[in-house]
């Protein structure tokens, strides 16, 4: 590693912290807008309401909303991220628990939106304005316009209900049997895969478009080399940066997008659990989610600007 | 006949004929050049002149195969040591590009791929027409680079073209072209993007470069008092017609056309001192604009009647040929007496 992106490293570490206590500390004040009461949920519905007062001090909910926070935030930066307050569980294990399940279906729809859309993008432009280039935008449209959780449940109805080619719900852990983990994550990652497809493929044609009608692309013209030789080494070589600010922005967005599809394909990650704890306002699992998603994301973005600066000759200039 | 076509005594190194090139566009096809005819014979160097659009860089391009074929329809020949090039497959024109002919071109910011070292750009070339091996093409990338006068070469081997300036880019630019040692550099406005003074530099190495390898060169540019440094003959194009050529010490004292008289004339460096500069009126036709007849006549101060008739190219003893019908009785003014 250069110096350069050792420098890269560091800067981005020290950015961290902020984005941490920012993207918690919003989460924290929207969960407050949510109605429902954690203390009422716990103490159950025939509860007296000085027995909910009671649970409500026992779990120091009484305190003013920014005690609260700086408790958690305290507890977070020493690796406690507290206990649920609905189970009384630590939300570390449960979070990493379920964590590997959507980590499964992430990188395995980002595995086929990557293998789908190089082929397809290449393919458009290196034939733009012919047939092939026509189908693929157009395919590619339609991917982006159509939400994920309804291409999964089409992809539901179809080849679970239908053929029954794949199970309908449910999840099985990559530790325990892959073969079935992945059997299981298949539509999922399809659903999830769906607009990146459409996403990648799109900025990649117009990258690669721009780069092939470029000038030093004459250059490499007039200088006798081989069309394949152009397109394969100088074409992608080009559009690698464009190619990797738009897997990391998928890779993300993707992420976000767990929350519907685990939803409709009733997978146990931590996209459903985020839904239930906020639904009983139970913010420390919240918290908890939200936290370890803002790091894998923050270590993404890490990984992206280290390949920029090792990509980029350009980026090396002081 | 051979005579009015090949003004070049010797068997010519290129012979360009009747070339003419039309560009597919919305409906119907765009007639941008027709009949360039010329030849440039081993180790000269000519120079193409012309206001913008008159069809130079395109001709460059066609004489490369550089021009797209989806778009582009190209007729008449160019014979490369004998080998037509038009309608030559892909894979053997690719072949000869870059080591039998090369081009470099205006703009070295965006000419150089900016992602591989100019150490990189230039040995990839080297193999893609020689059998050398890594450490080989290294030497000679670096020997390349000498030669075009780059300091301290094997630091600038690898260097990215960002970390060069304009000029040096430029250069590289040139070693790239001249690596395989091509017998025919197209050079088109080589140094139009470049500080006045890395001008001159520029042109001397490419003069030098001619020199030592005995190459050709076709010099595209627009800037007549470059031509008259380096060039040993002219030819001028006006709105996709080859309209003069000749040797450059007959033309620069007589030019038969008006076309070329003006371009000369007014040109600082070389018109008379103390007189006000003078322009050429109007400017070059569009395409699907052209006048019948000669297409300059709408801005030629001599035009008469016959001017309307279409112009063939006719001899002018000894070498040159111009597109004029009044080219004999018309003394016009060059620059040097």
């Amino acid at each position: 590693m250069s110096r350069r992106t050792l420098k890269v490293v560091g800067w981005r570490l020290l950015q961290v912290v902020p984005v941490i206590v920012l993207a918690t500390f919003a989460v924290f004040g929207l969960l407050q807008l949510v109605p429902g009461d954690p203390a009422a949920v716990i103490a159950g519905e025939t509860a007296t309401a000085e027995r909910i007062a009671q649970i409500r001090e026992m779990l120091g909910l009484d305190l003013p909303l920014w005690q609260q926070y700086a408790q958690w935030l305290g507890g977070a930066v020493q690796g406690d991220l507290s206990t649920s307050l609905i189970t009384g569980l630590p939300v570390l294990d449960e979070v990493l628990r379920r964590l590997p399940n959507t980590l499964l279906i992430v990188f395995y729809a980002l595995l086929l939106a990557v293998g789908i859309s190089l082929p397809l993008g290449i393919l458009a432009a290196t034939h733009v304005d012919g047939r092939v280039d026509r189908f693929v935008t157009s395919i590619a449209s339609l991917g982006i316009t159509v939400p994920n959780f309804w291409v999964g449940m089409i992809l539901v109805g179809l080849f679970a209900l239908q053929f029954g080619w794949f199970p309908t719900t449910g999840a099985v852990s990559i530790t325990e049997d892959p073969g079935r983990a992945l059997w299981h994550a298949t539509l999922p990652a399809i659903a999830l895969a769906s607009s990146g497809i459409a996403e990648i493929t799109r900025q990649l044609r117009s990258a690669l478009i721009e780069v092939l009608s470029s000038q030093y692309v004459r250059t490499l013209h007039a200088k006798g080399l081989s069309q394949s030789l152009i397109l394969w080494k100088h074409g992608l070589k080009n559009v690698s940066l464009t190619l990797l600010t738009v897997i990391g922005l998928v890779f993300n967005r993707t992420l976000g997008a767990t929350v519907a599809i685990e939803a409709v394909f009733a997978i146990p990650g931590t996209g459903s659990l985020v839904v239930a704890s906020a639904t009983n306002k139970d913010f420390p699992v919240v918290q908890g989610v939200v936290f370890i998603l803002v790091m894998i994301v923050i270590l993404c973005n890490l990984l992206i600007d280290i390949l920029y600066s090792i990509l980029d000759p350009r980026m090396n200039k002081q | 006949m051979a005579d009015m076509t090949s003004p070049v005594p010797s068997a010519p190194l290129l012979d360009v004929r009747d070339l003419g090139i039309a560009f597919r566009s919305g409906a119907g096809m765009v007639q941008v050049t027709r009949d360039v005819t010329f030849a440039i014979a081993p180790g000269e160097t000519v120079g193409l002149v012309g206001e913008s659009g008159c069809g130079k860089t395109v001709t460059g391009l066609a004489l490369m195969g550089l021009l797209p074929s989806a778009t582009s329809h190209i007729t008449g020949s160019v014979q490369l040591e004998g080998e037509n090039l038009i309608g030559m497959p892909a894979r053997q024109l690719q072949r000869r590009r870059g080591a039998k002919i090369s081009m470099i071109f205006q703009e070295p910011m965006s000419a150089l791929d900016p992602v591989f070292t100019i150490g990189q750009q230039i040995s990839e070339t080297l193999r893609a027409h020689r059998s050398v091996s890594a450490k080989e093409a290294r030497e000679r990338g670096i020997e390349a680079l000498a030669r075009v006068g780059i300091p301290e070469p094997a630091l600038r081997f690898d260097a990215y073209p960002h970390q060069l300036s304009g000029g040096m880019r430029q250069r590289a630019m040139i070693a790239i072209a001249i690596v395989c040692e091509p017998r025919l550099l197209i050079a088109d406005e080589p140094t139009t993007a470049l500080d006045v003074t890395v001008q001159a530099q520029i042109v001397d190495v490419l003069g030098d470069l001619c020199a030592r390898l005995g190459m050709a060169m076709l010099f595209i540019t627009h800037d007549l008092g470059l031509v008259a440094q380096t060039c040993s003959r002219l030819v001028t194009m006006y709105a996709g017609e080859v309209i003069e050529q000749g040797r450059i010490d007959d033309m620069l004292v007589r030019p038969r056309h008006p076309y070329t008289s003006g371009l000369l004339r007014s040109l600082p460096a070389l018109a008379a001192r103390k007189t006000k500069l003078p322009a050429i009126p109007g400017r070059v036709p569009m395409r699907g604009e052209m006048p019948d007849g000669c297409r300059f006549r709408p801005r030629c101060d001599f035009a008469l009647p016959p001017c309307e008739a279409p112009q063939p190219l006719d001899p002018v003893p000894p070498v040159g040929q111009v597109r004029c019908c009044r080219n004999d009785e018309l003394e016009l003014k060059g620059v040097l007496s």
